[in-house]
């Protein structure tokens, strides 16, 4: 699915390091990415892979490559090599369940990684967090065009449970690579221009400087242009759940099944986890006497939550690690004891 | 008798175009700066510039691209193999090459090393062997000789204790997508004429589409090796070459030299 | 309209492909489909489920509370998920395998001999399409064509099983209509 929605995205070159529960991707993209005239490489590591990926985006191929979160930490250094040399590039992080080697469980327990950065140094990466296949399929080509308008590495975060569920799925128009921009600074051989260099190393601390604000930049333009959300039924609600990707979709379920039976309940689901839509949650908050966040983790989009709302609105959070994919069903009693305030199922988080 | 001078100036000697005009950080007598010059020669004799793109290491010289004048993108520790294997493969009528060092090549970055040499990658290697980890101040290589002192192996490297110097380059030669490897040194004139036929040799390999070729080069550090440059070249054709020897290690190109 | 259904049995059993054969045929027809698979490391001979929700409108949670459907192909998939049935909801048992009911009186149940009704076709091994094609005929989620044809979609380019399958559904069509 993603595999598909990244070649017809343009995606002409795939380098990965097998790992479950997403190997799926790899398998269907071996066979798929000759057909297109693009490359395929199985990599010794994920450290090779990221960097093959490093490599053909430089020589201007639309790369992406993919793997789960052991294998994330692994290309963390490579992440930030990519941030560093302003290349774009696409990372999708299938989440497992951690830390260490965990299980193949779908948690999503990733959050702080992909969204604070994970690799060293001074950069952000936008980290796309889709709900179902469609948008799924959609968000693929969201990220390459993020990566390429603003070279920057573009994370999809996803749950096993998304690496594994299946539905239909419209994709959008194929792109074909020829039309894409040609990207004025690859490495292509230098005839009839300068030659060109890309690196990240800046030994002189003044000009280090000057990068790392163009970079600071750069991400505060992400941050007003690229920051997506979606809420349903969040007009008049007294409750709003906080949820991203598939938690997001069993919390809808749940507030389905308390529909009528107590107060009104809405929906908050970020789609990019960065830049995480801090102003449009604050907002909402103003209006609703409750926020309940629902996690796949111990409680790490919490974090963002809090500092979005403050005190402005009672915070409860229901978090569930390991992997467990709780019903729609359990959901609904935590929302209940939100709404009663018995704490028998989350807990309150004071500000 | 004509009014004609006698003296006739003619260029014999100048910069390659592959090389721009900036003084290098490198140390007196260090072999990067050889070792740049022929790798420029060659890409120039060959054609190449235009459709060069070279991929240097973190190392000494981590700065190249302030001296080759040709596309080239800086790769994190050890992994530049991976990262030509992704330029490669995306721009196949490009010439891609590595220039690494041995900490570089033969410890951090041995498993990129090996399975991009083993998957025969069309992409050429200069591989600079000081048997010293010289950005970093002269601590033990993989490639220290036993009985070197390094910063880091106090007394001379201990077979023992600090294990083995490591030949890569024969450790590579096992490998089928492997074409060429050859071993020569940048301390001597003859030597030095001898490693641009290496180079060169292997620079060929990826044009005719061959497969892997490394060409290793035996290179003085006289800072960390603490020696003035004369008593490193000697130490490299009296000493190195005991554990590193000289020569041919693979050849099946079937080119006649 | 919603309706979730649970497949569950021991790997081996052809869970996951029946809710497969549900889910392409739904999708073929047109309503919105999800299929959730939950194996994870006890592939091998441990116990595989699967939900298929279908649904007129957009298909928030993938994941089931309270299946409208279970299909339990063994005894322990019978135990866990039995008692999450919905009220008035629909059990199917595979009464080859097992001969307990669950231990309530608000939910139908149909017993599906899907060994002997496969080995009366060719072969036991299409005991999962049997079964399939009596979910279908009694829900009324897909007609016998559209079975048919999911099951052909769900294969792809196995072909060599389609004629085996396509019986099994048959027969499992025809065990639901001369029961009614
Ligand atoms: C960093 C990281 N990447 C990938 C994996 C996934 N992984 C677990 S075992 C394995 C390979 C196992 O192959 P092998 O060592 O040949 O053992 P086998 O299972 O075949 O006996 C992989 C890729 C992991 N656990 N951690
Ligand atoms: S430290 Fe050694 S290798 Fe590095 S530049 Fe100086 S002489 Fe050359």
């Amino acid at each position: 699915m993603l595999g598909e929605a990244a070649v017809l995205a343009g995606c002409r070159f795939y380098a990965g390091y097998p790992i479950t529960p997403q190997n799926e991707l790899p398998e269907y993209l071996s066979g798929r990415l000759p057909q297109v005239g693009g490359t395929f490489i199985q990599g010794e590591s994920e450290i090779a892979s990221i960097n093959m990926i490093i490599g053909a985006t430089a020589a201007g191929a639309r790369a992406m490559t993919s793997s789960s979160s052991p294998g994330i930490s692994l290309k963390q250094e490579g992440i930030s090599y990519l941030a560093g040399m302003e290349l774009p590039a696409v990372i999708a992080n299938t989440m497992r369940g951690g830390p260490g080697l965990g299980n193949i469980a779908p948690s999503a327990a990733d959050y702080f990684q992909a969204t604070r950065g994970g690799g060293h140094g001074d950069y952000r990466t936008p980290v796309l967090a889709p709900s179902g296949c469609q948008e799924l399929a959609e968000m693929t080509f969201l990220a390459f065009d993020i990566a390429d308008k603003y070279r920057t590495p573009v994370m999809i975060l996803g749950d096993g449970m998304m690496g594994q569920t299946m539905e239909p799925v419209v994709f959008p128009d194929p792109i074909d690579p020829k039309d894409l921009p040609r990207r004025d600074y690859i490495l292509d051989g230098c005839k009839g221009r300068e030659p060109r260099a890309i690196y990240s190393m800046i030994l002189d601390i003044n000009l280090m400087y000057q990068h790392n604000l163009k970079l600071l930049e750069k991400y505060e333009q992400i941050t007003a242009n690229e920051t997506r959300w979606d809420t349903v039924g969040t007009d008049g609600a007294e409750i709003v759940v906080v949820a991203y990707g598939t938690a997001a979709r069993i919390a809808e379920s749940a507030i389905e099944e308390l529909a009528g039976r107590g107060p009104k309940i809405g929906l908050f689901r970020p789609i990019t986890l960065w830049p995480f839509p801090t102003k449009q949650l604050r907002s909402l908050s103003e209006n609703v006497s409750k926020i309940a966040v629902f996690e796949f983790s111990a409680g790490q989009m919490l974090e963002d939550v809090i500092m979005s709302v403050g005190d402005r609105a009672e915070i409860y959070f229901y978090g569930v690690p390991g992997g467990i994919v709780p019903t729609p069903a359990e959901v609904a009693g935590f929302l209940s004891s939100v709404n009663s305030g018995d704490g028998k199922v989350g807990r309150r988080i004071e500000v | 008798m004509s009014g004609e001078p006698a003296l006739k100036y003619e260029k014999v000697f100048g910069r390659p175009e592959s090389l721009k005009d900036n003084y290098t950080h490198y140390c007196p007598g260090c072999g990067h700066s050889i070792a740049h010059r022929l790798v420029a020669e060659c890409i120039d004799e060959l054609g190449l510039r235009e459709k060069t793109i070279g991929v240097p290491p973190v190392g000494c010289a981590v700065l190249a691209y302030n001296y080759f004048n040709f596309d080239m993108i800086e790769a994190p520790h050890g992994r530049p193999l991976a990262l030509a294997t992704g330029i490669k493969r995306t721009v196949p009528d490009k010439f891609v090459f590595t220039y690494q060092g041995d900490g570089d090549l033969a410890a951090i970055g041995t498993a990129e090393t090996i399975h991009a040499a083993n998957r025969g990658e069309r992409i050429s290697t200069v591989f600079i062997n000081n048997a010293i980890y010289g950005m970093t101040g002269g601590q033990m290589a993989p490639t220290t000789l036993l009985g070197q002192e390094a910063t880091t192996t106090p007394g001379g490297r201990d077979a023992r204790y600090h294990g083995q110097p490591i030949d890569i380059s024969r450790m590579l030669a096992v490998c089928d997508g492997v074409v060429y490897i050859e071993r020569c040194s940048l301390s001597g004139v003859k030597q030095i004429r001898s490693a641009k036929r290496a180079i060169k040799k292997a620079f060929r390999c990826q044009l005719d589409d061959l497969g892997f070729a490394l060409v290793e080069l035996l290179s003085p550090c006289p800072t960390n090796w603490k020696m003035s440059p004369k008593q490193a070249w000697e130490w490299v054709n009296k000493v190195m070459v005991n554990t590193y020897p000289l020569g041919v290690i693979k050849d099946t190109t079937g080119y006649e030299d | 309209m919603i309706t979730r259904t649970i497949f569950s049995g021991f790997g081996g059993q052809g869970v996951l492909l029946m809710g497969y054969v549900l889910s392409h045929g739904a999708m073929l027809k047109g309503v919105n489909v999800t299929y959730f698979p939950a194996y994870g490391a006890e592939m091998r001979g441990g116990t595989a489920n699967c939900t298929v929700t279908i649904s007129d409108r957009k298909i928030a949670s993938p994941v089931a509370s309270q299946p409208d459907i279970l299909v339990a192909m063994n005894l322990p998939s019978l135990d866990k998920f039995g008692p999450t049935v919905v009220e008035k909801g629909l059990v199917f048992i595979n009464s080859s395998l097992v001969n307990e009911e669950p231990p309530r009186d608000d939910v139908e149940v149909v017993k599906v001999p899907t060994l002997e009704l496969a080995n009366e076709v060719g072969s036991e091994r299409a005991a999962n399409m049997v079964m399939i094609g009596a979910v279908c005929a009694k829900s009324g989620l897909l007609s016998l064509k559209e079975t048919i044809e999911g099951m052909k979609a769900a294969l792809k380019a196995k072909e060599k099983f389609f004629d085996l399958n396509e019986k099994g559904i048959r027969r499992g069509f025809d065990f639901i209509n001369q029961a009614r």
